[in-house]
């Protein structure tokens, strides 16, 4: 079974943690690093296509943009877990160290998305949010499932 | 991880020298092999560990240890609030509470069989597992609150247990000292649908069998018959225990700076246990614990009512429950005297040896039942604490194979519908919403339990009692 991620190598992927899920995130710009580390969170639930039927907004801030990703992530989780939904988009705008987020997405069907598991939250290990030689941005943490 | 990096002080007792900033040695528990393939970050987080304020004698590391968050898993540590001690909400875990219980159902095998598959629906049909499932009871805030509180106790007053359940259950089934006022909003609203439910990952509930018996007196006297089956659950705290862990390992990273702790990883963020944060987060941490109990007692709760309706003269009696993610308040001999100590078992099992005053009556004489879930495929364990835990490692053992390959290498390596059917020639009926899920979860990427249960054996923390092997898994 591939994993979707590694289809788009350069977009998002994981990465491996002895019992969890490293995801990292690529992007022209730190927002775009942002969502495509979102979709990486998506990616450890499905692999299928998430419609979007509906839109949830987000506001996160942080003492800096490391920590401002776990904020970000941990609010995709929590949305995710509350309103009992999936997210296959996302859109991001940071302003210094605050971020406001908007995810499109739809409500988990087990038939449609077999969700292989649930993140339980954005861990601080293998945090690495950095600005590569190249210029691209890169955002990265582990994902405790 | 290179075994010549460590002071070998016995066939399976590894110890790491204090050095740099550590505080205590760090002695790792486990034969040459399981060491060797140990990932190099445990050794790392042991280090780590070892640094913080006000550790006691040492930070002890289990034989299924791997890679964690700031502490490794399988990492047990105690803190003496009089000299500074912390408190680590990375040292608990996301999943705080998460623990393994054991239902004896006193049937055989050959009981079973017959109705094994429609066993197998209705039980996967009952109890909600995986990612978008529900559960059928939905908390208001009063609800919530008294949840919070009364744990395993509230679930059988509302009709979702059995009160002889409790002496079974650590704590009595009711951990005190949980404070609703220190768990916000947002923990509660994730909770608010989620009592009776499993989670995903790798928890699950499994008819098994006892399929060896390695201590026939103690085996006796947890009610283990070879060939009979049993009913485990191994879940958590589900989202609320996980909102807990990610607001207090937030507010931890100030606390610590505040406090002047130098963290050599953010991950280990922590709080002084003598203030404001880290009693919030002690009184949010046992809401927790409450709600983990809870949990696993109406889960319970609904495996006997299928089970009573396939076999109506049977009940499952509760063996035992106990959590693997924690930190408790015990008293424990160090450096020659009793002490209050607050004991983090990240990723493993409190295994109180025989004549522990905590144990009820029944059990006392054998010493606390030490639950391990295996994989899927390879079976779990039944373990009693040995006198020589206390000891050893603050009367604690492992809790589980412990993965030997990360969910991704897994995912390339295995199809899940190849494990499912391969293992039902087997004899073995999986249940899931995922066929990912399962191949994620796949037996072979799990170490072996067979070892990792042998050298906990032999380093004195827990014996063997008995192996189970599975016969239903319903995997989230």
């Amino acid at each position: 079974m591939p994993v979707k991620g590694d289809i788009w190598p350069n977009r998002w992927e994981h990465f491996p943690h002895d019992a969890d899920v490293g995801i990292r995130g690529r992007g022209a710009t730190l927002a775009e690093a942002f969502e495509q580390a979102a979709l990486a969170l998506t990616g450890i639930v499905t692999d299928a296509d998430i419609d979007d039927l509906a839109s949830v907004e987000v506001d996160c801030e942080a003492p800096d943009v490391e920590v401002l990703l776990v904020e970000w992530l941990n609010a995709v989780i929590y949305e995710m877990a509350v309103r009992n939904m999936i997210f296959g988009a996302f859109k991001v705008t940071i302003d210094e160290l605050r971020l406001h987020g908007t995810m499109w997405g739809e409500p988990v069907e087990q038939t449609k998305h077999a969700p292989a598991c649930e993140p339980k939250g954005a861990t601080y290990t293998a945090l690495r949010v950095a600005q590569e030689p190249d210029g691209t941005w890169s955002a990265a943490c582990i994902i405790d499932v | 991880m290179e075994p010549a990096r460590f002071t070998r002080i016995d066939q399976t007792t590894w110890q790491i020298e204090p050095t740099g900033a550590m505080r205590v040695p760090g002695i790792i528990y486990a034969d040459e092999d399981l060491i060797r393939h140990m990932d190099d970050k445990v050794y790392e987080q042991t280090v780590n560990v070892a640094t913080l304020p006000g550790i006691v004698k040492a930070v002890y590391v289990m034989p299924d240890a791997h890679w964690g968050y700031g502490f490794p898993i399988g990492g047990v540590a105690a803190f003496d609030a009089d000299e500074g001690g912390v408190i680590s909400a990375g040292g608990v875990g996301f999943d705080v509470s998460c623990g393994v219980r054991t239902m004896l159902s006193h049937l055989k095998v050959s009981d079973i069989v017959s109705v094994q598959k429609q066993l197998a629906d209705s039980l996967y049909q009952q109890i909600p597992a995986g990612l978008g499932s529900k559960g059928a009871i939905t908390l208001d805030p009063f609800e919530m609150d008294a949840m919070l509180k009364g744990g395993a106790r509230w679930a059988i007053d509302r009709g979702w247990g059995e009160t002889p359940d409790l002496e079974r259950i650590e704590e009595r089934g009711q951990m005190a000292g949980a404070e609703t006022a220190c768990v916000s909003n947002r923990a509660k609203e994730r909770q608010r649908r989620e009592m009776g439910t499993l989670g995903s990952g790798n928890h699950y509930l499994e008819v098994q069998a006892v399929t060896e018996i390695f201590d026939e007196e103690a085996a006796a006297s947890f009610g283990l018959k070879q060939e009979e089956v049993v009913v485990t659950i191994h879940c958590g705290s589900r989202g609320l225990g996980h909102q807990i862990g990610t607001e207090y390992l937030r507010d931890m990273l100030p606390a610590a700076a505040a406090a002047g702790i130098a963290l050599p990883d953010r991950e280990l963020a922590c709080a002084p246990i003598k203030s404001e944060v880290g009693q919030r987060y002690l009184g949010a941490m046992r809401a927790a614990v409450n709600c983990a109990l809870a949990n696993r007692e109406i889960i319970g709760h609904y495996a006997r009512r299928v089970f009573a309706h396939f076999f109506p003269n049977t009940d499952l009696t509760l063996l035992f429950d106990v959590s693997h993610n924690t930190c408790k308040v015990e008293t424990h001999k160090a450096n020659g005297a009793s002490r209050q100590l607050f004991v983090h078992r990240k990723g493993a099992t409190r295994a109180f040896g025989p004549n522990h005053s905590d144990l009820p009556e029944a059990l006392r004489r054998t010493g606390q039942p030490v639950l391990i879930g295996g994989s899927m495929g390879t079976g779990s364990y039944v373990l009693a604490g040995s006198p020589s835990s206390e000891e050893k490692s603050f009367a604690s053992a492992c809790h589980g194979a412990g993965r030997a390959m990360s969910r991704h290498a897994a995912l390339r390596q295995w199809s899940g519908r190849q494990i499912v059917d391969d293992l039902a020639a087997r004899g073995i009926l999986i249940r899931s919403p995922s066929m990912r899920g399962i191949a994620e979860e796949a037996p072979g990427a799990y170490k072996d339990v067979g070892a990792v249960v042998m050298a906990a054996e032999q380093a004195g923390l827990a014996k063997r009692v008995a192996r189970l092997r599975p016969v239903i898994c319903i995997k989230g």
